[in-house]
């Protein structure tokens, strides 16, 4: 156990304990930067604590010198914002929509908050790029098609009361039939074929034919004597080659079997609450889908 | 007596096992309850053949080597098994159709992810962590593992742990905490396994024959007893019934948040840290050949770091429901946090002071020497990105991901790579590694797996948190979720390309040490010494 034989270059032996043959420890002392970094930090917390909200007390915690509270951070920054806004979002909400354009400095900043609110609300179905996800029963923005309408003023009531939801008692609202158990299936081949026929893909002629009797019977009241889509009930142009849920054989059979329910919330402030869009920021909104390319 | 002691409760455990399979609520429970079965039946029939036989008579004074031998091929096994699904998981999040169809919903990101890291933490580091601190024990106390086949029950039962936490997570058996994903019977288990290690480790300690505990000892205690802490209370739920793996957490909002990253945090810092500190303090100075640089160094280091580690934990809960002062205090004592880290760092690294030339000759030190330098970045990393300023930044980035990947790939898997090397000579009583080029190759792929991960990862958290605060002039969002999800493309790429070399270099490790095993020549002399 003695410590003298043992010595490193700065001169310091060793603990004297040895383990498993071989294992020591050096008696070096603690490195001085370590000790005083340490020594900082230790006061740097002291003095920070002191400073913001840290020590629990028997009621609250100790509220720090600063009177700092990080809701009220975000709170003032978030305030900051809308304060600097506040006289052109006011304008904004009482815009009347269709007289939008007319006024530049208005239509550049709803386009802007627009974006926003898009990217925030609207991309996760329609895609950042609003471009839909196709085939899935979520629409393409930036096309001509429009299910309910595409002036600015029905897509700012389509994003007010949405479609076929429960919240609002005024959004758009249609059920196609499932005709599964009301067309025979050779029916519902012809009809298919027809539909084919219509917009202009491969089809089975001769089962397309009397397809057409079937359509005009059963499908024309919604959907057009030509297949044109009637926007009233929200019913789609069954002859041009945009399709919601696909345009296949497969595809449209499914539809006339079992039907589609596409829903979309309404997203306003009456119907989410807190978590609603404000009548500026529908307006915001329906500006920026409208100027897509698409707009009525 | 003992044996049909041992024959009864395995026959009530057979037939409790086959009513749960029989009344089994979900998949998973059943699929658990089968094995359960299975297992439980065949050590019945096992212990059946042999009642009676005469025992084999055990050398007690020798070291007891047989169980570390069958944790060192489970970690090999398990690590190289964690790395192939962090690989397959980075390029799932790389190229989403690699959730394949047909494996639905098993092979999904959601299932496989806390396979990876439950494979990573608890399989390759727990396996390493027991069978390590096994050695570690023996060696410093100059005593047997006390508490007889008591260790091959730690080391079985941990790994029946890990097979019922894994199998759970691909059926869908969960109870959403992070790095705490098992359900209640399976953490019931847990517990008990846990139980008989602390009493192992504990018990040799005590009868020791060293009048000085070593270091790596104080390290690896505060590891398991820890550990014993969070896992119980951080597990607190009521099963919804006997007969289903679901269960219901007994705290509730922002308390079970904060009880969930009071244990995250902690099972970083005793499981991650202090666990593995008591290795680096065994193996870097044997490996060296020198003492440990500083004992006082140590002591300090030691208890300001178990004592300041418990209370950083809210640093994960920043600008949430958490109310500020538990944040700020989360935030304070994760910067003072740094320094007493950093006290391991230096031990390590300064032990080798007088011996760097072997960095040039010994693949084995320099992975140990780049593992405690991934440590050392890893603990100034943490405390900075614990601060609000910084945090507000990097959480819920792929920084933090990259963060913790040059932790567990840099510090956890180079040191863990190391005492592998370091035990399978003298486990198989081989004179040497059966290659060293192969040791350098794998230190090379490794080294620069972690870089391609951590630096594309920190591009890509830094991007991804600059561009979700990005307003214009006005104050509106310029970006959508869905454009930093695209703009991180090809940084997932180069993560997954850096896990591919990751994992290559531990595959050679497995070779090179298979190799050792069968092919390496004898060592002259036994190094089977006995416990004096």
């Amino acid at each position: 156990m003695s410590t003298e034989e043992k010595k490193n270059a700065e001169g310091f032996g060793t603990t004297g304990h040895v383990w498993d043959e071989d294992l020591e420890e050096w008696n070096n002392p603690l490195p001085r930067w370590w000790v005083w970094t340490f020594y900082a930090t230790i006061a740097w917390g002291l003095i920070y604590t002191i400073a913001y909200p840290a020590w629990p007390l028997v009621e609250r915690a100790t509220g720090g010198f600063l009177g700092y509270s990080s809701r009220a951070e975000v709170a003032e920054q978030i305030g900051a914002v809308a304060e600097r806004n506040a006289g052109i979002t006011e304008r904004l909400a009482n815009v009347e929509l269709a007289a939008l354009a007319d006024d530049s400095e208005l239509q550049t900043f709803a386009v802007n908050a627009g974006a926003a609110v898009f990217r925030t609300h609207c991309s996760q179905c329609h895609g950042a790029g609003a471009a839909g996800v196709a085939a899935s029963g979520y629409p393409n923005l930036l096309d001509n098609a429009w299910l309910w309408g595409g002036s600015i003023d029905e897509i700012a009531y389509t994003v007010r009361h949405g479609i076929r939801n429960e919240q609002s008692l005024d959004s758009h609202w249609s059920e196609m039939t499932a005709f599964d158990e009301i067309l025979s299936d050779e029916e519902i081949a012809q009809v298919v074929n027809y539909v084919l026929a219509i917009s202009g893909q491969e089809h089975d002629a001769p089962l397309a034919e009397p397809g057409e009797t079937v359509y005009l019977d059963n499908c024309a009241a919604c959907h057009g004597d030509a297949g044109e889509g009637i926007r009233d009930f929200g019913a789609p142009a069954l002859n041009d080659a945009i399709w919601l849920y696909g345009g296949s054989a497969e595809t449209i059979e499914e539809t006339v079997r079992y039907s589609r329910f596409g829903v979309m919330p309404a997203w306003a402030e009456e119907f989410r609450g807190a978590a609603g869009l404000s009548d500026a920021e529908i307006n915001a909104v329906a500006a920026y889908v409208h100027q897509l390319g698409g707009g009525e | 007596m003992w044996d049909y002691i041992k024959l009864a409760l395995l026959a009530v455990i057979v037939i409790f096992a086959a009513i749960a399979a029989n009344y089994a609520r979900d998949l998973a429970y059943q699929v658990h309850a089968i094995l359960i079965l299975a297992v439980a039946g065949g050590m019945f029939l096992w212990q059946l053949r042999r009642i009676d036989e005469p025992k084999p008579v055990i050398d007690q004074s020798s070291y007891m080597d047989g169980v570390i031998r069958y944790g060192v091929v489970a970690t090999a096994f398990w690590g190289v098994v964690g790395f192939l699904v962090g690989v397959v998981i980075a390029f799932q999040l790389a190229f989403p159709v690699l959730n394949l169809e047909w494996a639905q919903p098993y092979a999904n990101f959601g299932r496989l992810r806390p396979l990876h890291t439950s494979a990573v933490i608890f399989a390759f580091g727990g396996n390493a962590l027991i069978a390590c601190s096994f050695y570690i024990v023996q060696r410093t106390s100059a005593a047997r593992l006390w508490g007889g086949n008591l260790a091959w029950f730690v080391f079985w039962g941990y790994n029946l742990f890990i097979v019922l936490a894994a199998t759970g997570y691909l059926l869908g058996a969960t109870q959403s905490k992070e790095y705490a994903e098992p359900e209640w019977y399976v953490d019931l288990w847990l517990t008990i396994v846990w139980v008989a290690y602390l009493a192992v480790f504990l018990g040799t300690i005590i009868k020791r024959k060293e009048p000085h505990i070593y270091v790596a000892n104080w390290f690896l205690l505060s590891f398991i007893v820890t550990v014993a802490m969070l896992h119980v209370v951080n597990n607190l739920s009521i099963p919804v019934s006997i007969w289903g793996s679901r269960s219901v957490q007994v705290f509730a909002g922002v308390q079970d948040a904060m009880t969930q990253w009071w244990y995250g945090h902690n099972a970083v810092g005793f499981f991650l840290t202090a666990g593995f500190l008591g290795m680096m303090y065994y193996f870097v100075p044997k490996q060296a050949g020198k003492p440990v640089y500083s004992y006082k160094l140590s002591i300090i280091h030691f208890w300001a770091l178990i004592f300041l580690y418990i209370w950083a934990g809210p640093h994960h809960l920043h600008y949430t429901a958490l109310p500020d002062w538990a944040s700020t205090l989360g935030m304070v004592f994760s910067v003072i946090l740094w320094m007493p880290s950093w006290g391991g760092m230096i031990n390590g690294l300064m032990t080798l002071s007088g011996a760097w030339d072997k960095l040039r000759t010994d693949p084995i030190i320099r992975m140990m020497v780049i593992s405690i330098g991934f440590y050392g970045m890893s603990t100034f990393e943490g405390p900075m990105m614990s601060i609000k300023a910084v945090n507000s930044l990097s959480h819920y980035t792929d920084w933090t991901i990259g963060h913790v990947h040059s932790g567990a790939l840099g510090w956890n898997g180079m040191i863990t790579f190391g005492c592998l090397y370091f035990l399978v000579p003298r486990l198989w009583n081989r004179a040497s590694l059966y290659s060293l080029p192969a040791v350098n190759w794998h230190f090379w792929l490794a080294t620069i797996g972690i870089v391609l991960y951590a630096a594309s990862m920190w591009v890509t958290g830094i991007m991804e948190g600059l561009m979700w605060r990005e307003v214009d002039a006005n104050g509106f969002l310029v970006n959508s979720f869905a454009d930093t999800v695209q703009a991180k493309f090809p940084m997932y790429v180069v993560r997954g390309l850096g896990g591919v070399l990751y994992l290559t270099g531990a595959i050679i490790m497995c070779w090179n040490l298979w190799m050792t095993v069968r092919a390496a020549p004898e060592r002259a002399v036994s190094n089977a010494i006995p416990a004096e």
